[in-house]
């Protein structure tokens, strides 16, 4: 059972073997695994949309859709073929050529991340020596296309919400990176199947202290990284319209929203991956474990995004570089006296380190509240 | 209470109302329309129907046109019926009302003498065709008067009990007292 998409693949392989010469077995894998991506990506991305709809239906105390099918289970069949069938529109004075192209480019990033995401046991299309890397490369290259959008639409909500994006990007960028440091500081490899099979047993790096503070600063970042409430600034709707994607319909749009969805889903198996041990876990087969964690991720996005209300700029800018930023370039130190002092010892060393950092931070960052004035003369009597 | 607090009770919030939304049918205050309905309302009003009393070829409408007339986007058409001699009848030979220009005002309810016209509970009167499919004819917009007491029995007793009085005073005065005096026009019902 724990190997059984790794089984099928093989099967077909070891058939393909009897008749197919050997050069082309090696195409024939390559294929098998773009195609189980391929598939898997926008597939994930449909059901996100409808449990993103529902989550946040109940959130509220409503339904949700559960109209098209059993559970509304086809209603992201019905908004595809919604989509697939609606008005394309293009403004007269957009960028013709950039305005079609940025929503066909973004989604190839979302979708390559999925080639280094371990999903069980022997269960990752390519096991990059860089592949945390990549990822980030990757993923940060969707801001471009986002940008490229927004300039192309021609309009001022798009470009507003385009230069937001980007400078947000730019800002939670630098955190996110740095709070991956500490994993391949103890991992001493950038391979996502190396990093899983460093936390085997129960020996997942959000249980250590740097781990945990790693771990939300990782996953806060992820969240802004993938434009989600309540960092979702570039596309506030009640400021900027729709932000970057305002101009555009039908299944431009749509690709916009896979992009998001499938970015979602490949931030929160990154996290999984680096903090929650990936595919480790007792009992289970090792790929419902990954799903379990992935998905869990995904719900406290979905349930952040049912919560709190959008940020301010400035509160998004002050939060990245005076709270996140600190934060992981501590939490880097603390990991190198981690490694340097012994078990019992450090985690006493690095959780007094971390504590005393999280207060002076906090103190630090805490608004300065104005005492409520009193009017002394107006009040005379 | 610390930094960040908020943010946690929040959360808190969210996380109860998104747990029990499935234990509590309290919580959930959609109604699944077409398969759950709310209770109608008695004074809900909609679209006019034509009262008869006992069969459906004596009804009250005795085609006077006042609906007609009142009726503020004219949506009702009514076209006396004659015998053969050509004499008026006191009986409508076409009531249209057009239910995509009624707004469903309920003037004609309340300036119809005779009390033939009243307002329906009906409001699930889509139709695929925009001209034809929403113009309801004499035949479509026929309903007893037990249809009426059923769904608005206060109104039903009221009118009944009116109707019941002026009957009463009609044969009285057929019965004891031959007019003397000519017979005056009948007032108009004021609802």
């Amino acid at each position: 059972m724990d190997q059984i998409f790794v089984s099928i693949k093989h099967a077909i392989l070891n058939l393909a073997q009897t008749f197919l010469p050997d050069w082309t077995i090696i195409l024939l894998s390559i294929l098998i695994s773009v195609t189980a991506i391929a598939v898997f990506g926008p597939v994930t991305m449909m059901y996100l949309t409808l449990l993103e709809r529902k989550l946040v239906g109940r959130i509220q105390n409503r339904y949700g859709p559960n109209r098209v099918g059993f559970w509304g289970l086809l209603q992201p069949l019905a908004d595809g073929v919604k989509m697939l069938t609606k008005e394309d529109i293009v403004p007269a004075n957009a960028d013709k050529f950039a305005h079609f192209l940025a929503p066909v480019v973004i989604v190839i990033p979302a979708l390559l991340i999925f080639a280094v995401i371990p999903f069980g046991r022997g269960m990752v299309a390519v096991d990059l020596s860089i592949g945390i890397l990549f990822f980030l490369a990757l993923s940060s290259t969707t801001t471009i296309w986002i940008f490229v959008a927004a300039w192309a639409s021609r309009n001022k909500f798009s470009l507003l919400g385009g230069m937001r994006s980007i400078a947000q990007m730019i800002s939670y960028e630098i955190p996110m990176v740095l709070s991956i440091v500490p994993v391949l500081l103890v991992v001493g490899s950038f391979s996502t199947v190396s990093i899983v099979e460093a936390q085997s047993g129960l020996n997942w790096f959000v249980f250590t202290p740097w781990g945990f503070v790693g771990f939300l600063l990782f996953f806060l970042t992820g969240v802004a990284e993938v434009n989600r409430t309540p960092f979702d600034l570039p596309e506030g709707e009640s400021e900027i319209v729709a932000g970057f994607h305002t101009e555009y319909s039908g299944m431009k749009f749509a690709l916009f929203y896979m992009a998001e969805f499938m970015n979602t889903f490949s931030i929160s198996a990154i996290v999984a991956t680096l903090y929650l041990g990936g595919w480790q876990g007792p009992f289970l087969p090792s790929w419902i474990w990954f799903f379990i964690k992935t998905y869990a991720l995904i719900f406290v996005m979905m349930w952040f995004r049912g919560t709190l209300p959008r940020l301010r700029v400035d509160q998004l800018m002050g939060f990245a570089w005076k709270f996140l930023l600190p934060l992981a370039l501590v939490n880097i130190l603390v990991t190198g006296i981690w490694l340097e002092f012994k078990t019992p010892l450090n985690h006493v060393v690095t959780f007094a380190i971390l504590a005393f950092c999280l207060t002076v931070l906090y103190l630090v960052n805490k608004p300065e509240i104005p005492k409520k004035r009193i009017y002394r003369y107006a009040y005379q009597d | 209470m610390f930094f960040g607090f908020g943010v946690l009770k929040g959360m808190t919030v969210t996380f109860k109302n998104f747990v029990l939304s499935y234990f509590s049918k309290e919580r959930l205050t959609t109604v699944q329309y077409p398969e759950e309905r709310l209770p109608e309302k008695e004074r809900f009003r909609n679209f006019p129907f034509l009262i008869y009393d006992n069969k459906p070829e004596d009804l009250r409408c005795v085609s006077c046109d006042i609906c007609a007339k009142e009726c503020p986007p004219k949506c009702i058409t009514i076209v006396r019926d004659s015998d053969e001699a050509g004499k008026p009848l006191k009986r409508p030979k076409v009531f249209d009302i057009d239910f995509s220009i009624c707004m469903n005002c309920g003037i004609c309810e309340e300036v119809c003498p005779f009390d033939a016209i009243f307002m329906d509970h009906e409001f699930e009167l889509a139709e695929y065709g925009r001209f034809e499919d929403l113009n309801y004819h004499k035949d479509d917009l026929l309903k007893s008067n037990e249809y009426f007491a059923k769904i608005r029995p206060h109104d039903a007793a009221e009118v009944d009990a009116r109707l019941a009085e002026k009957a009463k005073k009609e044969a009285a005065a057929k019965t004891v007292a031959p007019p003397a005096v000519p017979p005056q026009p009948p007032q108009p019902q004021q609802n």
